[in-house]
C-alpha cells in the first residue's frame, strides 16, 4: 500500500502537503515485521510511523487495539495525541486516540484495559504496568503494531531494555505484531535495529535524506563569562535580546537548577515583559501542562527547559534554539538544535552560549565537530540482569508462567538474545527465594511452583507490591513543594530531600522561577509561602547531568596544543594564556597534576581527561592509595577532564601514585567497600525488587532507604558475595561506572612523563572543579582524625575530660 | 579493651563500643533491641526476601562480647526478635548459635513492644528486672530512677569541619541510661530529636560507639525538623 486512502489524500491536498519520500516509503514497507526509521527532527517522523496505521484504519475501523505508540516522555504522548486528533477528525476518520501515562486517572486507565482505544499512546514503564495485569491477553489480542518513538533515547538506557521485555511479552500474546521505531540521527544505526526487532529477525534500516547542515555558532556576549559557575547570568542582555528577535526560542539548560536560575535572571531583565515560561521535570505536572498549552498556542516567546524538552514535542514555531551550557555530547546537540525549525529542508538555527570559560573551550570544540558530522556514542553491553528480574516478577504478576516458555521469550528480546539458560534461572531462582546462599524463610517464597511445574506468586499481595516498584528510573529522594495550607496549599514542584533537610524554617528558595519561603514540614510535602523580597537559597535538585564523551574531550586536549587561540573570545584565550603562565596546560601524551592548598584542605587535581566515569574510578584508586599511604583522603569529585581529590595531607610525591600494578590489584578490594558499588548496588536491588520504592501503608523516607540498602550491600559482601544481585551490582559497575580499561589506556599512554606541579593557591584551571556536584565522600582515618579533633574540643569545653574515669 | 568505664546510680558500668553494656561487679551484659529476624519482616505479606545474615551478624557480635566480658548473665533489654513467632522461624543455624551462647549463664528475655510474649529459646522471660540500684525495661518510665531501657536506638550527629558522622550511642543523665540498638539491621533516632531531648535531662551525655572511646554533651541541636528523625525500625 503506497497511496493514502481517501479521505486522508484529500485532507493533504486540501493543506497541499504531499508525503515526503520517507513517509511514502513507511507506507510502502508497512508490512515488514519490523522497521527503523531515521529521520532528522522536523522531518515528519511520527506520522511517518502512524501513516500505515491510519490508513489500516481507514479500510477497516474494526474496535480493539490496532497500534500502540510507547516514548520516552509522557509529554511526548499527550502532544502526539493533540497532533494526530487533528488529521484524524479533520479526514472524518472514526479512530479512537487514547493516552495512557502515570498522569491519566485511574477510572480512565481501567476502561481503557477492558475496551482499548484504537490507538494507546504510552510510556515503557505504563506498558510494563499494562502488561503485568491478568487481563493483559484480553487488552493486547489482536495489535497490530506498535511504534517506538525516539528509540535512540531509550536505547541509551534501561528504559529501552525494559521496553523490548515489554514488547518480547506482546508479542506472545499478539504473534503479528509488526514493529516500528522512530530514531533521530545517531552514530550507530544497526545497534538500534537489534534492540529493535524481534530476535533473531533481521531490522531493516530507512535512512531519511538527513537535510540541510544546522546554521550553529556561539552567542557573543559583552561580559565575560565567568571564571566558572553555570548561571551563564553575563549572556541575560544577549540572550533576551535573541529572544526579541526571534518568533520563539527554546533555552536549554542541562540542569534544573541552572534553569531556575537563568529563568529568574531572565525575568528580572525582561522589561518588555516578553512571555517567558519554564519548563523541566521538578515542577508540577499542571504547571508544565499549563506552559505547554501556551507553548502549542503560540503565547510564549520563549522557554527555559532542560531534557524535558529534548524530544519530539512539535512546538511548531520554533525559530531558534539556545543552548545555555557546555552540550556535553555532540549527538544530542544535534538532536536539541533540530527542535528549532521544523519545516522540512530548512536549516536549523542555533546558538551556543557557554556559562564559564572551560565551556567556551568545550563548545568551540562542539561547534567543529557538529561541522565535522563526528557523532559520538558508547555501545551498550548485553541487557541487565536487574530487569530480566523485574520482568521475571512482572510476569508473574500477569498469571502463572513455565519457565521455558518465559525464557524463550526472553531471549527474543534482542538486549538479551545472548542470555543464558544459567542466568535465567539464577533471575527465577532469585525472585521465587531470594537467591540466598543460606536458606532460610522459604515457606514465605515469593515465587513458588505449582503442581504443574508452573511458577505463580505465593501471597497475592506481592503483585501490588510488585506493580508499585515497575520503572527502571532512579528517582533521587524527591518531597512535594506545595503553598501553605492558609494559601490553598497549590502544588509547585518538587526539590530533593537532602535540600529540603537543609533548610530552616524562613529560608527562601526558588522553584518555577519564584522565590519561596520554606514554612515546614507537613506529612512529608515541604510547605512554603510566597515571599519575593528575598535572595533565594538555590535548590540544588538535580536534572540530569550528562557527561562529556570522549570525542569531545579529545578535541578540547588537542586544541590546547595550540600556540594561540584566535577562534576563542579574548577573555578565554587569556585564561587558558594565564593557566599556561601560572601552571600548565594538559597534554594528549603526558598526564597533568597540581597540587595546592584551599578550603583549609590539600587539595590534588590529576587531568586525565579520561570521560567522568574513568576519572571517578581514578578517583576511588587514588584515594585507596593515598589512604594506604597515610595521608589521609577525605573525599573526591569527578568530571570529564579532570579528578579533584582533598584530604588532611598534602601530596609531595605522586609517582608511587600512579603504579598501574599496584593500582589494579587495589580494585577489588577497594571497589567492593565504596560508596560508588552502594549506589550502584542500590539502583539495582531497587529495580530487582529487593528494596522497594513504595510501601503500601508505610511512609518511607529516602534517607532510611539510602541507610538499608547500605546494610544490605555490606551484610551481602560479607555473607553471600556471590548473590545475584552482587553479580549484578559488579556488572553494572564495570559497564557503567567503572571503565578501568581508560585508565589502564592513560597510564600506558603516559608512562611515567608525569608532570606535578605544587602551587600554593587554586589555578585558573582546576577553579569549576569545586563546584562540581556529586561529591564522593573517603571514609577512613581522616574521619577519626576529624572525629578525635572535635571531640577533644567538645570534651575540653564541657569540662568532660577533668572527670575521673 | 574498647570500651569506657562510668559510674550510674552508684554502680560502676562498661559501655562496649560494640553497644552492649557490661556491669563487672555483677558479671551481667546486657544487649537491647537485637531485632533478630528483621529479614523476614516484610515475607509473611508478600514483600521482598531481604539476606538472611543479619542475626547471624548479630550473634557474632555478642558472642565476641561474651567473651571478652567472660559474663555469667545475660540479659536481652527488649524487642530481641522483631516479631512475635521469629524465635521458631530463625534459620536453624541461628537458633543452634543462642542455644550455644546460652549454655553455662543465666540468660534473661525482657519483653519488648516488638517481642510481647515468652520466647521458646530458653532463658528467663521477665517484663522488668531489678538488680541492685538498677531497673531494666524496656522502655524509660517518666519519673524512673537508676533506669537502664533501650527502645529508642539512639544515635548521636556530630559535623566536624564540615562532615557530618552519626554514631549510634548510649544516652545517660542521673536518673536515666538508654542503650544504642545493638542488632544490624537497626535503624536509629537522633540524640536530638524531640523526644529524646525531653527525655533526657538538660545536663544528658552521650557515649559514642565505634572505634573512638568518647563521652561528651547530648548533642541536641535543632529539634524541630521531622527530617532529621528516622523512625524506629
Amino acid at each position: 500500500m503506497t497511496t493514502l486512502p481517501a479521505p486522508l489524500q484529500t485532507w493533504f491536498d486540501a493543506r497541499g502537503w504531499q508525503m515526503h519520500p520517507h513517509q511514502a516509503e513507511m507506507m510502502a514497507r508497512a508490512a515488514e515485521p519490523s522497521l527503523l526509521l531515521i529521520a532528522p527532527t522536523g522531518g515528519g517522523k511520527t506520522l511517518a510511523g502512524f501513516l500505515p496505521t491510519l490508513a489500516e484504519l481507514a479500510h477497516d475501523p474494526r474496535p480493539g487495539l490496532h497500534t500502540l505508540y510507547v516514548s520516552p516522555l509522557k509529554a511526548l504522548a499527550a502532544d502526539i495525541k493533540r497532533n494526530l486528533r487533528t488529521p484524524v477528525e479533520e479526514a472524518g476518520l472514526a479512530i479512537r486516540i487514547e493516552d495512557r501515562t502515570g498522569d491519566t486517572s485511574a477510572t480512565r486507565k481501567k476502561r481503557q484495559r477492558a475496551d482499548p482505544p484504537h490507538i494507546l499512546l504510552t510510556t515503557p514503564e505504563s506498558l510494563a504496568l499494562l502488561v503485568s495485569y491478568e487481563d493483559a491477553g484480553r487488552t493486547f489480542a489482536g495489535l497490530q503494531r506498535v511504534v517506538v518513538d525516539e528509540i535512540h533515547a531509550l536505547a541509551e538506557s534501561k528504559r529501552g531494555d525494559q521496553l523490548m521485555l515489554a514488547l518480547a511479552r506482546l508479542q506472545s500474546l499478539a504473534p503479528g505484531l509488526r514493529r516500528v521505531g522512530l530514531s533521530a540521527t545517531v552514530d550507530d544505526p544497526a545497534a538500534i535495529a537489534k534492540l529493535l526487532a524481534r530476535n533473531p529477525d533481521p531490522c531493516p534500516i530507512l535512512q531519511a535524506d538527513p537535510g540541510p547542515d544546522p546554521d550553529i555558532r556561539m552567542l557573543r556576549t559583552e561580559a565575560a563569562p565567568p571564571w566558572s559557575g553555570g548561571g551563564a547570568a553575563h549572556a541575560i542582555p544577549a540572550v533576551l535580546e535573541q529572544v526579541r528577535r526571534h518568533k520563539t526560542t527554546l533555552i536549554f539548560h542541562n540542569t534544573r537548577a541552572q534553569a531556575e536560575i537563568f529563568f529568574r535572571n531572565l525575568w528580572l531583565a525582561n522589561e518588555d515583559n516578553l512571555p517567558i515560561g519554564i519548563h523541566h521535570g521538578s515542577l508540577d505536572r499542571v504547571q508544565r501542562e499549563k506552559v505547554e498549552a501556551a507553548m502549542v498556542a503560540g503565547a510564549l516567546r520563549a522557554v527555559v527547559c532542560t531534557g524535558s524538552l529534548d524530544l519530539g514535542i512539535d512546538w511548531g514555531d520554533v525559530d531558534l534554539v539556545i543552548q545555555v551550557g557546555a552540550p556535553k555530547n555532540v549527538k544530542r546537540l544535534v538532536q536539541r538544535i533540530g527542535r528549532a525549525n521544523h519545516r522540512y529542508n530548512a536549516p536549523s538555527k542555533a546558538l551556543l552560549v557557554p556559562a564559564n570559560r572551560f565551556e567556551v573551550v568545550e563548545c568551540l570544540a562542539a561547534l567543529e565537530a557538529v561541522r565535522a558530522h563526528d557523532l559520538d556514542g558508547d555501545p551498550r553491553g548485553p541487557g541487565p540482569r536487574d530487569v530480566l528480574c523485574q520482568h521475571i516478577l512482572i510476569a508473574a504478576c500477569s498469571g502463572p508462567f513455565e519457565a521455558d516458555a518465559l525464557f524463550r521469550e526472553m531471549t527474543t528480546a534482542g538486549a538479551f538474545a545472548d542470555l543464558s539458560r544459567e542466568g535465567f534461572d539464577a533471575c527465577l531462582e532469585y525472585c521465587a527465594t531470594g537467591g540466598y546462599a543460606l536458606r532460610a524463610y522459604d515457606q514465605w517464597q515469593r515465587l513458588v511452583q505449582r503442581p504443574d511445574g508452573r511458577w505463580q506468586l505465593r501471597d497475592p499481595r506481592s503483585a501490588l507490591r510488585i506493580r508499585q516498584n515497575i520503572g527502571t528510573i532512579q528517582d533521587s529522594d524527591l518531597l512535594k513543594v506545595r503553598l501553605h495550607r492558609s494559601r490553598g496549599g497549590k502544588p509547585l514542584g518538587e526539590i530533593e530531600e537532602a535540600f529540603a533537610a537543609s533548610l530552616t524554617p524562613g529560608d527562601t528558595f526558588l522553584i518555577g522561577g519564584e522565590v519561596v519561603r520554606y514554612e515546614g514540614l507537613r506529612e512529608m510535602t515541604v510547605e512554603v509561602t510566597r515571599n519575593a523580597t528575598r535572595k533565594p537559597k538555590i535548590a540544588v535538585f538535580g536534572g540530569s547531568k550528562f557527561s562529556t564523551s570522549t570525542q569531545l574531550s579529545q578535541r578540547i586536549l588537542r586544541m590546547f596544543q595550540q600556540n594561540d587561540w584566535p577562534e576563542l573570545p579574548d577573555h578565554t584565550a587569556d585564561w587558558l594564556h594565564l593557566q599556561r603562565e601560572v601552571s600548565r596546560l594538559p597534554q594528549p601524551d603526558r598526564l597533568l597534576i597540581e597540587s595546592f592548598p584551599h578550603d583549609g584542605r590539600a587539595q590534588l587535581v590529576v587531568y586525565g581527561f579520561s570521560g567522568r566515569n574513568a576519572q571517578q574510578t581514578l578517583g576511588l584508586l587514588l584515594t585507596k592509595r593515598m589512604e594506604e599511604m597515610g595521608l589521609a583522603p577525605m573525599g573526591f569529585v569527578a568530571t570529564d577532564y579532570a579528578t579533584l581529590i582533598w584530604g588532611l595531607d598534602a601530596v609531595t610525591d605522586v609517582a608511587p601514585l600512579f603504579d598501574l600494578g599496584a593500582l589494579e590489584a587495589g580494585l577489588d578490594s577497594w571497589l567492593a567497600g565504596n560508596a560508588v558499588m552502594k549506589r550502584t548496588f542500590r539502583a539495582s536491588a531497587t529495580i530487582a525488587g529487593l528494596i522497594e520504592r513504595n510501601l503500601p501503608g508505610q511512609r518511607k523516607s529516602g534517607r532510611q532507604a539510602t541507610m538499608s540498602s547500605d546494610i544490605l550491600y555490606d551484610t551481602l559482601l560479607k555473607y553471600d558475595p556471590d548473590h545475584l544481585l552482587m553479580q549484578v551490582t559488579r556488572e553494572e559497575a564495570m559497564r557503567g561506572l567503572v571503565d578501568f580499561a581508560r585508565i589502564r589506556e592513560l597510564c600506558q599512554r603516559v608512562g611515567d612523563r608525569i608532570d606535578h606541579v605544587r602551587l600554593d593557591r587554586i589555578t585558573p584551571l582546576a577553579a569549576p572543579l569545586f563546584l562540581e556536584h556529586g561529591r564522593v565522600p573517603v571514609r577512613g582515618s581522616a574521619d577519626e582524625r576529624l572525629l578525635k579533633e572535635e571531640l577533644s574540643q567538645l570534651m575540653r569545653s564541657s569540662g568532660l575530660d577533668q572527670l575521673p574515669e | 579493651m574498647n570500651s569506657l568505664d562510668f559510674t550510674f546510680a552508684g554502680a560502676g558500668l562498661v559501655a562496649l563500643f560494640s553497644g552492649g553494656l557490661f556491669w563487672p561487679d555483677q558479671n551481667v551484659l546486657i544487649v537491647s533491641d537485637l531485632h533478630l529476624g528483621k529479614a523476614a519482616r516484610m515475607l509473611p505479606v508478600g514483600g521482598a526476601q531481604l539476606p538472611p545474615y543479619e542475626a547471624r551478624e548479630t550473634l557474632v557480635r555478642l558472642a565476641g562480647d561474651i567473651e571478652s566480658t567472660g559474663a555469667r548473665h545475660v540479659i536481652c533489654l527488649g524487642d530481641s526478635f522483631d516479631a512475635p513467632g521469629l524465635d521458631v522461624e530463625l534459620p536453624e543455624a541461628d537458633r543452634l548459635h543462642i542455644a550455644a551462647l546460652q549454655a553455662g549463664r543465666d540468660w534473661s528475655w525482657i519483653e519488648g513492644n516488638h517481642d510481647p510474649g515468652p520466647v521458646a529459646l530458653g532463658g528467663k522471660h521477665l517484663a522488668e528486672l531489678q538488680i541492685g540500684p538498677l531497673v531494666l525495661r524496656h522502655i524509660a518510665q517518666p519519673g524512673a530512677r537508676g533506669e537502664v531501657s533501650g527502645h529508642y536506638h539512639p544515635k548521636a550527629r556530630i559535623v566536624a569541619r564540615g562532615r557530618s558522622l552519626t554514631r549510634p550511642c548510649f544516652l545517660l543523665d542521673d536518673a536515666r541510661l538508654i542503650l544504642p540498638a545493638y542488632g544490624t539491621f537497626t535503624g536509629g533516632l537522633r540524640s536530638d530529636s524531640a523526644v529524646l531531648c525531653e527525655l533526657m535531662a538538660a545536663d544528658a551525655q552521650a557515649i559514642l560507639t565505634g572505634p573512638m572511646p568518647a563521652r561528651i554533651p547530648m548533642p541536641r541541636g535543632d529539634a524541630t525538623s521531622p527530617l532529621r528523625r528516622t523512625a524506629v525500625r
